[in-house]
């Protein structure tokens, strides 16, 4: 609107006002020309205010709309006095070009119609997703209200089920953590499901992420931050250099002690990759790769995954079949014990370790 | 115990173990590995099927050395038997199908990946088939939603990666809200294998108490897993999930995993929830009619659409729909025949998905009405292939589209109030699918035309189609009249024929399983 306000003279609103009221002779040389140039400056407009923000094009497009009308009773008007004056060469220059307009002023009436069309469902959409979100969290809130009181005594869920749990917990599995015991032995189905869920992840980010044609590969050599490794950074290396062993010492501790304490492969394993993406950030790609390249990767994983599987096949072939899968559960509270658990934690760990650390290396350079 | 009695666990490990396995191969042996690994799980479906046909009955098999409530466990009967043997099938096919194409749009170093996530994706199908857990059920939802999305990106081409991304952004809303389901169901049963639940659930309705968390537990699990199925009004991921993927990928994605997550859906109505608390909660009704407007709604999209792979993908919303029809019926008949159409579809659709391939590859690649003019001829088998596939799907006798609509038919008789929808319903979406159906096998079976000639479907269209049209017109005027075909996909459009008219011919013992399969589940 301001731009109207600014320049009201030269406005199409103006002229056409004048027009109407008969200030103006249309078919004067005058009148044909100064509609001329106003157009193709109202399109060009319309053509710059694309990359604008809406407002502006909105405006432009307005111009527009209201020309057709304009134009035909202008076009008429002209006939007759074409007719009368007989100037039919000029008659026809103009039919051509406000045929031309005409054709532009639709496009643009088109486009206005789309724009407005999606700034429309644009809005209508926000609106609905609030309102079902809103709908949703209130549904969901209701019901919590109907929900058994959290830490009751006598909710549903302190039944027979953790009752044994606790209770026979450290006998049948041999585990002091009883969390250990269920996720590794009472439910290790469930567990290496979720092993195979981060090995599934794992591969799909390799498969977005890795770069295997070579050409590209050394295109962007020049780009990608591996040449510039190590950064040499001495206070991140320092720190680094005391860090690192005490992570991957702690890491091992979570992973062995799972049984025992608080942790176990899931934890530990994060721990352990921690510590091996931050020397990889102290010390560079060079250096990491003598010991962690793509071989181990896989050998670790695939080595560690299908210990996994043979393992618990054997113990869930024998559990189902009622045979004794004659694995000793050892004395509980020692390091070896608790038959399986300690293998299958190892093995979690380094899947879980290497998920991690292959992840950051594939983000940041596309390979491992 | 017998031994016939372990190979619902050994399907699924080998599965997984192939998985894991393949990663360190190379493509051919990944391939090999993989073809083998299905194999092996048909086979073994096979015979569990044919073993619980003969005992009558079905099984719990214990994961472990803990008994039911305590350990994981899962469950084997004819229903269970009969949906993994007939997936094991179309994954197969679907694979040997679309492997020229695996070659050509999947990386040569990426091969082995895609064998991976199709080997995983077997595991996860078949834990859902035969989990009698329901935490078991999610981590393998889990397992299916990634290596589904793996299956589409993996083509890293054109908008594959936007429809992986919407596929997983609604996957992911689909599970979310399964989760929730599960831990409010927790909550209140403090079970998580399905036997007990059932009956701590039982208990709640006698004491009547958890009215209100029972209804949004099923509100909320039945979203969840209809949008991950692809339901109606949650469709607007299926057109560009399946219309960019490689061909298998589009074949067992809306062939197997939309179906897999139905079948656990009922499984959790019959052996969770109850299904006389279902039908009693009236959210049958909201199912029915989603269902029915799917059926409508479906097929509208799919005679607007251009693309035909994306006409087909909108198709599947339409067959969606039937399946949810049927199970909003909320009767023993709707159920079988919902599951029956299950089958149906996974079988037609891989179909309609392969042979499409087979006429793509005689056409120059595009996939509009005008440049498969007389694809049919260029490659008969193909042609013949779709045309059984469309004719399926129309409903045409002999096949098995005609058995499960007869199917939704005469179930519909026996539940009054929803009976005159339901055949309008029908009636109305055979209509609309014999319109883009049967468009398309003319098309298929029409003169090239000359040019200079202007043809219909361009009419509406206007000038921009017109220069394509020449342009394809150019690109099948280059081709030889007929191509090399080769065996494998020949073999597989073959199979899968002979599938479809095995349902369209032997549907009684068919059909005579599932109710028996639905009876054991209570």
């Amino acid at each position: 609107m301001s731009r109207k306000k600014d320049n009201y003279e030269n406005s199409r609103w103006h002229k056409f006002q004048c027009w109407l009221k008969g200030e103006v002779d249309p078919l004067s040389a005058e009148g044909v020309e100064t509609v001329v140039p106003d157009l193709l400056s109202a399109k060009s407009q319309t053509e710059a205010s694309k990359g604008q923000p809406e407002g502006a094009a909105q405006e432009a497009a307005k111009f527009e709309e209201k020309k057709p009308a304009d134009i035909l009773q202008k076009k008429e008007e002209a006939q007759e006095n074409c007719q009368k004056e007989e100037v039919q060469e000029n008659c026809q220059k103009e039919e051509v070009q406000e045929n031309r307009q005409k054709e532009k002023a639709q496009e643009n009436r088109q486009k206005e119609k789309e724009e407005r069309g999606i700034r429309i469902y644009r809005k209508f959409y926000q609106i609905m997703s609030v309102i079902l979100c809103m709908g949703i969290i209130l549904v969901l809130l209701w019901t919590i209200a109907y929900l058994p009181i959290f830490g009751n005594a006598g909710n549903p869920d302190n039944n027979e089920v953790s009752a044994r749990y606790i209770e026979q917990g450290l006998k049948e599995t041999g585990a002091v953590n009883i969390v250990t015991g269920m996720i590794l032995d009472y439910r290790a189905f469930d567990t290496f499901g979720e092993s195979c869920v981060l090995f599934i992840a794992s591969c799909c980010v390799l498969v977005l992420l890795r770069m295997d044609r070579p050409g590209e590969d050394e295109a962007d050599s020049s780009d990608s931050d591996r040449i510039y490794e190590p950064k040499n950074d001495i206070i991140l290396q320092k720190c680094a250099c005391v860090l690192v062993p005490v992570i991957l010492v702690f890491g091992i501790y979570i992973i062995l002690n799972g049984h025992l304490s608080p942790g176990g492969g899931f934890s530990g394993g994060a721990v352990l990759g921690s510590g091996l993406i931050l020397y990889l950030n102290a010390f560079g790609f060079a250096k990491t790769e003598r010991f962690f390249n793509a071989r181990v990767y896989r050998c670790i994983t695939v080595s560690a995954l299908t210990f996994y599987c043979l393992a618990k096949s054997y113990s869930f072939f024998t559990g189902a079949n009622h045979l004794e899968s004659g694995i000793p559960l050892g004395t509980p509270g020692s390091i070896i014990s608790s038959g399986l658990i300690l293998p299958l934690n190892i093995c979690v760990g380094f899947v879980v370790a290497c998920t991690m650390y292959a992840f950051y290396t594939l983000f940041r350079k596309g390979g491992i | 115990m017998s031994l016939v009695q372990n190979f619902p666990f050994f399907s699924i490990i080998i599965a997984m173990f192939s998985g894991i396995l393949s990663s360190v191969l190379n493509s051919r042996q990944a391939r090999n590995v993989s073809l083998a690994a299905i194999l092996i799980t048909t086979a073994m479906s096979w015979s569990v099927f044919q073993y619980c046909l003969g005992t009558g009955g079905s099984y719990t098999y214990m994961m472990g050395h803990f008994p039911a409530p305590w350990g994981n466990e899962i469950r084997a009967g004819v229903l269970e038997g009969l949906t993994a043997l007939l997936f094991g099938i179309v994954m197969l096919l679907s694979v040997t199908g679309g492997m020229k194409h695996i070659f050509q749009d999947v990386e040569e170093s990426k091969v082995n990946l895609f064998f991976i996530m199709i080997d995983l994706m077997l595991s996860s199908l078949l834990a859902l088939i035969y989990t009698n857990d329901l935490f078991t059920a999610y981590v393998f939802v889990e397992i299916n939603t990634i290596a589904g999305c793996g299956l589409i990106m993996i083509r890293q081409k054109g908008r594959s990666f936007g429809a992986a991304i919407r596929y997983m952004i609604m996957s992911q809303l689909g599970s979310g809200l399964f989760l929730i389901g599960l831990t409010l169901l927790y909550d209140v049963t403090g079970h998580l294998l399905m036997s007990p639940a059932k009956e701590a659930v039982r208990a709640i309705e006698a004491a009547g108490s958890y009215e209100i968390p029972v209804l949004v537990i099923l509100a909320v699990i039945s979203v969840g897993l209809a949008i991950k199925s692809g339901l109606y009004p949650f469709h607007s991921w299926i057109p560009d999930t399946y219309g960019y993927a490689t061909p298998t990928a589009s074949a067992i994605l809306s062939g197997l995993v939309s179906k897999g997550y139905i079948f656990l859906l009922i499984k959790i109505f019959y052996r969770v929830l109850g299904q006389e608390n279902v039908i009693a909660s009236r959210i049958v009704n909201v199912l029915f009619l989603f269902g029915l407007a799917g059926m409508i709604m479906g097929s509208v999209h799919a005679i607007l659409e251009w693309d035909t792979r994306r006409m087909i993908a909108y198709s599947s919303v339409a067959q969606i729909g039937y399946i949810y029809m049927g199970i909003g019926l909320g009767t023993q008949a709707g159920m079988v025949a919902a599951i029956f159409h299950m089958f149906t579809h996974s079988a037609t659709k891989a179909l309609l998905f392969i042979s499409a391939v087979g006429l793509y590859e005689v056409s120059g690649g595009k996939k509009d009405f005008v440049s498969l003019r007389g694809a049919g001829n260029r490659n008969p088998l193909a042609g013949v292939g779709f045309t059984v596939g469309a004719l399926s799907m129309v409903g045409f006798p002999m096949l098995s589209g005609f058995i499960s609509k007869l199917l939704f038919a005469t179930s519909a008789l026996q539940s009054p109030h929803k009976m005159m929808l339901t055949i309008i319903g029908l009636a109305v979406s055979t209509i609309l699918n014999a319109v883009y159906f049967l468009r398309l096998v003319i098309t298929l079976y029409a003169r090239p035309k000359r040019k200079g000639s202007t043809g219909e479907m361009n009419e509406k269209k206007g000038d921009i189609r017109e220069a394509d049209k020449t342009e394809n017109r150019n690109a099948a005027e280059t081709l030889p009249g007929k191509q090399h075909i080769s065996w494998v996909l020949g073999t597989a459009i073959c199979g899968f024929i002979l599938l479809n008219l095995f349902l369209g011919m032997m549907s009684q013992p068919v059909v005579q399983a599932i109710a028996n399969g639905l009876a054991m589940f209570d």
